[in-house]
């Protein structure tokens, strides 16, 4: 807790003696220290200094890794170190790549990439689109004068502290075969539902639950951009005689649009990469119904037997592609703001 | 329902609840009950046990049946009603059962054995919330290990993030110098590119470094964030020069400076990265994931993800698991709320 007093002094909000009397003691004893860095080294490069550590982590794990990644996806065969590797070119992109027809995965060469291509690409439609919608339509009811709005405010965002796997798991113990919904079904005198069998039934719960968890972090952000329209505004409005749906189409959506674009973007860019709450809630299934992109690059680089890291890279460089044009038209949107 | 509307419309005062407000409290009470029943589900259910937990249609709360010790017997025995074919009831413990029979005994006339048809008797059952999935679960599943683990990794992960990420914003933020540009540019382009696009080279580069299977290889990578870079300079940067200046001509050294000007007043920016990083390392699972396949150094991520993968599924030990993980977590936001809303609302991130 050394580094950082200033957390726990405004939390309990009196001064905190012994706690500050050890943080000053810690910075007495590393001043030693970063004093004769200083005298070594100068003023003028003492910002080095400061970011050192940081840099240097971000360049080991970070930065060399993603370089790392173009010798992978132009290389070949099994070996796991970059040396060993014999070049070859854009085969791996080939192969991910050949199909006859493109809308028929069964004709393609790697025909799961192409299950998992298309899989993700309905899974991003469906959640943006309902992500945004019932987002936005909670903030909007959250943003009216309710009684209780911590609470319920509260109470949609909390899945969004859940980990992924609390989550699968939560939602599994309610679907599975003799589980809460079957057994409210069935009580209706309807017939089990085998949600997690049928491929239909588990991508749209697939969805549904993504929704679910993340919702409320999308909501907040729209509450914030909500609650920094000026109420003068709508005060005038109402004056002039607008009804409310014209003060909403005229005044909260055109001023709320700069928020709603960040939301879909930061949740597109969530949607392409989802993988942890699927890996643990399907796996992938049921056959290849909910198998996505970076499940696909996760088996073929870590649980398959033959582990075929060149494809795994390749397949990887094509989807931080997507997603590289994914945040330019997000900073283009963020400058067209500003 | 409509007591509530009716005290809401008193409380209202004089102004009428109109169409639009009972909406959205419909749509409120709709939400909460899809938001918050599966949690509560599956608290109820970790109290279940393991006979019960498999019943079909499930029972809203958990019960036990109960039981009477008679004198004779060993153990506790089974307390049924006993519905007899003239209509009267009694209630009779269960010696054994045979077949269709059952063997019963009236607790206060133990001596008498009176044989029943096994339909004719309703077991005794009262609402019991026991620890026994809880107890039985910590010691099959190794939690204690895990939330060692991942207690390690949570807070020593934090702590070098603040320390490594408010130092380069301070840098990045209060000084001029060569590359300070470039260095600021490389670092937000990568914010977009999430991990999951570089788990084979990560991979490789924690397998030389040693840290394959050590929790150094989850902790340290993660302490470099460049949102916590971001966020931290974007704050110093409201922070007035002339405060640093006043320090300098005091002849206090930069560490100084940084320690004793910039981060006393960065607090509440550090206490937001804080909040999110604690959310990040407790949660983390793919990056765990690919790292540690020794279980001795698993998190409880990771290990509740194995434990639900075994064979037979022991589904009332892994719900009592799974409460005991997202405990700590559900109580950092019960006492930080205010902070972790107004966190995310104001950066937009998570």
């Amino acid at each position: 807790m050394s580094v950082q007093p200033g957390v726990k002094h405004k939390a309990t909000g009196s001064t905190n003696r012994p706690f500050n009397s050890l943080y000053d003691l810690i910075i007495n004893l590393t001043d030693i220290f970063f004093s004769l860095i200083q005298r070594i080294v100068g003023l003028r490069n003492m910002p080095y200094i400061f970011v050192l550590p940081n840099l240097l982590i971000f360049g080991i794990f970070i930065l060399f890794p993603m370089l790392l990644n173009f010798v992978y996806a132009f290389t070949g065969g099994s070996s796991f170190t970059p040396f060993d590797r014999p070049w070859v070119g854009t085969e791996n992109f080939d192969r991910l790549l050949a199909c006859e027809n493109y809308l028929d995965p069964h004709t393609c060469n790697e025909d799961l990439f192409w299950r998992a291509v298309y899989n993700t690409i309905g899974y991003v439609v469906f959640q943006v689109a309902l992500m945004v919608l019932f987002s936005l339509i909670t903030a909007l009811v959250l943003n009216r004068k309710i009684k209780a709005r911590g609470f319920f405010r509260s109470v949609y965002f909390y899945p969004v502290l859940l980990s992924p796997i609390v989550v699968s798991l939560i939602w599994k113990w309610i679907l599975q075969e003799n589980g809460l919904l079957n057994g409210i079904i069935t009580s209706l005198g309807y017939d089990k539902i085998p949600f997690l069998v049928n491929a239909d039934w588990a991508r749209s719960l697939v969805i549904f639950i993504s929704v679910w968890a993340f919702m409320g972090f999308y909501m907040l952000i729209l509450l914030a951009g909500l609650q920094a329209i000026p109420a003068d505004l709508y005060e005038a409005s109402a004056i002039d005689g607008a009804n409310p749906w014209q003060s909403f189409s005229k005044i909260t959506l055109p001023l709320l649009m700069p928020t709603m674009v960040v939301v879909l973007v930061l949740s597109l860019i969530r949607a392409v990469q989802v993988f942890d709450i699927v890996f643990a809630f399907t796996g992938g299934g049921p056959g290849t119904a909910t198998l996505y992109i970076v499940q696909y690059i996760y088996n073929y680089g870590f649980s398959s037997p033959n582990k075929l890291f060149g494809l795994a890279a390749a397949a990887s460089l094509l989807m931080a592609g997507v997603l590289v044009v994914l945040t330019i038209i997000q900073l283009v949107f963020r400058r067209e703001e500003s | 329902m409509s007591n509530i509307l009716a005290t809401l419309r008193l409380t209202k005062g004089r102004k009428k609840l109109d169409i639009t407000d009972i909406l959205a409290y419909l749509y409120l009470a709709m939400g909460v009950i899809i938001m918050f029943v599966p949690i509560i589900w599956l608290i109820l259910s970790s109290f279940k046990s393991s006979g019960e937990i498999v019943k079909f249609p499930p029972r809203l709360l958990p019960y036990r049946q109960e039981t009477v010790m008679v004198e004779g017997y060993e153990e506790p025995l089974p307390l049924y009603v006993i519905t007899f074919d003239d209509g009267t009831t009694q209630t009779l413990a269960q010696v054994r059962r045979i077949g269709l029979e059952a063997q019963m005994i009236d607790p206060a006339n133990p001596d008498e054995i009176i044989k029943v048809n096994i339909n004719q008797r309703q077991p005794v059952e009262r609402v019991y919330f026991g620890l026994e999935n809880y107890i039985e679960g910590i010691e099959s599943f190794d939690f204690g290990l895990y939330l060692w683990n991942s207690v390690v990794v949570t807070v020593t992960a934090t702590l070098l993030t603040l320390l490594f990420n408010s130092m380069a914003a301070f840098a990045l933020s209060k000084y001029q110098f060569r590359g300070r540009q470039t260095i600021f540019i490389i670092m937000i382009s990568t914010l977009m590119v999430p991990l999951s696009v570089v788990l084979v080279p990560v991979f490789l580069v924690i397998t030389n470094v040693g840290w394959n299977n050590n929790l150094m290889g989850i902790i340290v990578p993660a302490a470099a964030t460049p949102t916590g870079v971001f966020l931290l300079r974007q704050y110093m940067l409201t922070i007035p020069d002339e405060l640093i200046d006043a320090a300098r001509i005091d002849g206090a050294s930069e560490w100084r400076i940084y320690a004793q000007v910039i981060i006393p007043l960065a607090k509440p920016a550090l206490a937001v990265l804080t909040i999110f990083s604690v959310m990040w390392r407790w949660n983390d699972f793919l990056w765990p994931l690919i790292v540690l396949s020794r279980s001795e150094y698993f998190t409880l991520q990771v290990g509740l993800a194995s434990f639900q993968g075994e064979l037979n599924v022991q589904w009332n030990l892994i719900l009592a698991m799974t409460v005991l993980t997202l405990l700590p977590i559900t109580l950092v936001f019960g006492f930080l709320q205010r902070y972790i809303t107004t966190g995310i609302a104001t950066t937009g991130m998570k």
